[in-house]
């Protein structure tokens, strides 16, 4: 029952935090945004932080971590005391290490993954609204075929016929995640591309390219940046369940899914230790997902009738 | 009601043409292999003469549409072949694995689509109270969490008490009682994942029809608010709803995947996790059919039962 305290804490120190993180940047952001900043409700300030202080882990991994993220620093599975703040793993290396590791190679291939999935899935769906015709028949049908397996099993698939190594694993979940985003993409181009100041462009003789990076993406990235959140979460949690399932991330790289994977052991006998990186996991999806309803919410500029 | 039948048959026929398209691709999937099946499973230990008896044996010297040929008149015969890595018929790995994941699935139905839908209709009902605030966060954090977290929190809290056990051992000739007590955790962890985005669907789709001219007059008239959210704001909203509980029973087939592995149970998820372990394409290649095919009729199913839930759609000519 200890950890339903410590949850319980948890979120009685992060209300406060995130109403004074908010505060904090409703003074210090230049006009606009220190507007919105006030204005957003409590769960996107956490979101916002959440993230801020995964970005900073990340970026400074090898100054936070007390030891090196593959070396082997004592006896298997040791329980927390001062030398090793969480630990060690199954292997005897530093959990608080890896854990902080983990956040550089987890964080980084999901959104490494994502990005390239929105590069190729926007940029086919709107060079498919702006052709129309057969290209546009072809490549949706040929999504909408894909998109009929579920987006796991698929993956899963893929990653047999091709092996799993960190480049495979990129590629294919970029591969299965741009057929969802091309979808959203075309169908926001859609609207876009039968505006006047297209056709006005097109009797400029402007090209595809232009068109696309000057008139068409503008006007269709606010769906496509929350999207975008939204896409990384999935990413993200479908690779975190890949290396779980020992078919993502491959050791010695430091990764959360597979953290948990090796030392589920400890759990049964009430160690919360292998928790740690899975909350790592639910914490960061918690975050994207609350700035991404906010920024849903933003835009649709609706209010529920009460 | 004859154009109900040609509207199912419409759609039977389409269901049909999706199952053919994705047979194509789980089947042409291999052809994108470097080298071919046979290269891949001998590796390093490939000589000629073994690469071109093996090819004999797999049949791969065939042009790919006949090879295609055969593997689907196999499987419509309940034929998938045999196993890569065992040599064993698939189809003997698979049949009583399929009953087990079905049950798992069906169990977490049970209990998910009920409960869904009574905590959705409360949230519409008492929108903006402080039991909608903590429904809703609660949701969207259950939403975003990995199910093996879930599951790893279900095990600490539950099975570390002694409560329910943490693996699943299922033994043949077991009674039905005791096959729910040792499948409750894996059936709980596939419950919360899945609950959460039906209840905000549910909530979302009354919600919207909540602004309607006639939910307006029904208020005038002086119903009750649980009578208007019942009587007439959920028949209207069914469609939506039915749609959301098939995109969530198809998700439960995914989902069905990392839960078994972390409860050890013996389902079709467990045998596909090791058979991609161990690059058994041929394994691979016979669930993921089952698997997409559970999901091409599921949103079938869906898309013909939310049609006949409006009386709009079914008249119009």
């Amino acid at each position: 029952m200890g950890v339903l305290w410590f949850l319980v804490l948890a979120i009685a120190c992060s209300i406060p935090l995130s109403y004074v993180f908010r505060a904090a940047m409703a003074q210090v952001l230049p006009h606009d945004m220190a507007i919105a900043a006030r204005d957003m409700p409590l769960t996107a300030a956490f979101g916002i932080l959440v993230i801020a202080v995964y970005i900073f882990i990340a970026t400074f991994a090898p100054l936070l971590a007390p030891y090196a993220e593959r070396t082997v620093v004592g006896t298997s599975f040791q329980p927390w005391d001062s030398t090793h703040l969480l630990g060690t793993d199954r292997l005897g290396r530093d959990m608080l290490s890896r854990l902080i590791y983990g956040a550089r190679n987890t964080v980084g291939i999901a959104f490494a993954t994502t990005a390239l999935a929105f590069v190729v899935g926007s940029l086919l769906g709107i060079w498919a609204a702006l052709r129309g015709g057969w290209l546009d028949q072809g490549l949706s049908r040929f999504v909408d075929a894909l998109m009929a397996i579920p987006s796991l099993i698929f993956s899963l698939l893929l990653l047999t016929i091709f092996g799993t190594s960190v480049l495979t694993l990129i590629l294919v979940i970029a591969a299965v995640d741009a057929t969802r985003v091309y979808r959203i993409a075309r169908s926001v181009a859609q609207g876009v591309v039968v505006m006047d100041y297209i056709e006005a462009a097109r009797l400029r003789g402007e090209g595809n390219w232009y068109l696309i990076r000057r008139e068409i993406l503008p006007n269709a990235l606010a769906p496509l940046v929350a999207e975008f959140g939204l896409r990384f979460c999935f990413v993200f949690l479908t690779i975190s369940s890949l290396s779980f399932l020992g078919l993502g991330i491959q050791p010695p790289m430091a990764d959360w899914g597979s953290m948990v994977r090796d030392n589920a052991t400890l759990i049964t006998f009430g160690d919360v230790t292998p928790l740690l990186p899975a909350g790592a996991i639910a914490l960061l999806t918690v975050a994207v997902n609350f700035v991404v309803d906010w920024q849903l919410y933003r835009a649709s500029g609706l209010k529920e009738q009460g | 009601m004859n154009a109900v039948l040609v509207m199912i048959a419409q759609r039977l026929a389409l269901g049909v043409l999706t199952l053919f398209v994705v047979s194509v691709v789980i089947f042409g999937a291999t052809e994108l292999l470097p080298g071919d099946l046979a290269s891949a499973l001998l590796g390093q230990a490939a000589t000629p003469e073994t690469l071109a008896a093996l090819r004999t044996q797999l049949g791969l010297n065939d042009p790919a549409p006949v090879r295609y040929w055969n593997w689907a008149t196999g499987v419509l015969q309940g034929d998938f072949g045999v196993s890569l890595a065992t040599r064993r018929p698939i189809a003997d790995m698979l049949s009583a694995r399929l009953g087990n994941t079905i049950f798992l699935a069906l169990y977490a139905a049970a209990i998910a689509v009920p409960l869904s839908l009574v905590l959705g209709v409360l949230a519409a009902l008492w929108r903006n109270s402080l039991f909608d605030r903590v429904a809703n966060a609660g949701a969207l954090s259950a939403i975003s969490f990995p199910e093996f977290f879930v599951a790893y929190i279900l095990i600490f809290l539950l099975s570390q008490s002694g409560f329910f056990p943490s693996l699943v051992r299922l033994t043949p000739d077991m009674e039905l009682s005791d096959k729910l007590y040792v499948t409750f955790l894996p059936a709980l962890t596939l419950t919360l994942v899945v609950t959460a985005h039906m209840m905000r669907m549910t909530r979302a789709a009354i919600i919207n029809l909540l602004a309607s001219p006639y939910i307006e007059m029904a208020r005038l008239k002086g119903l009750s608010p649980l009578r208007i959210v019942l009587r007439h704001a959920l028949p209207n909203a069914l469609a939506p709803i039915i749609n959301v509980i098939a995109i969530n029973l198809a998700y439960l087939i995914t989902g069905v995947v990392v839960v078994e592995v972390v409860f050890v149970y013996p389902g079709l998820g467990q045998l596909m996790v090791d058979s991609v372990a161990k690059r058994d394409i041929a394994v691979v290649q016979a669930i993921a059919l089952i698997f997409a095919s559970a999901y091409v009729l599921l949103n079938l199913t869906a898309d013909v039962l939310s049609t006949l839930t409006n009386p709009r759609l079914m008249r119009r000519k």
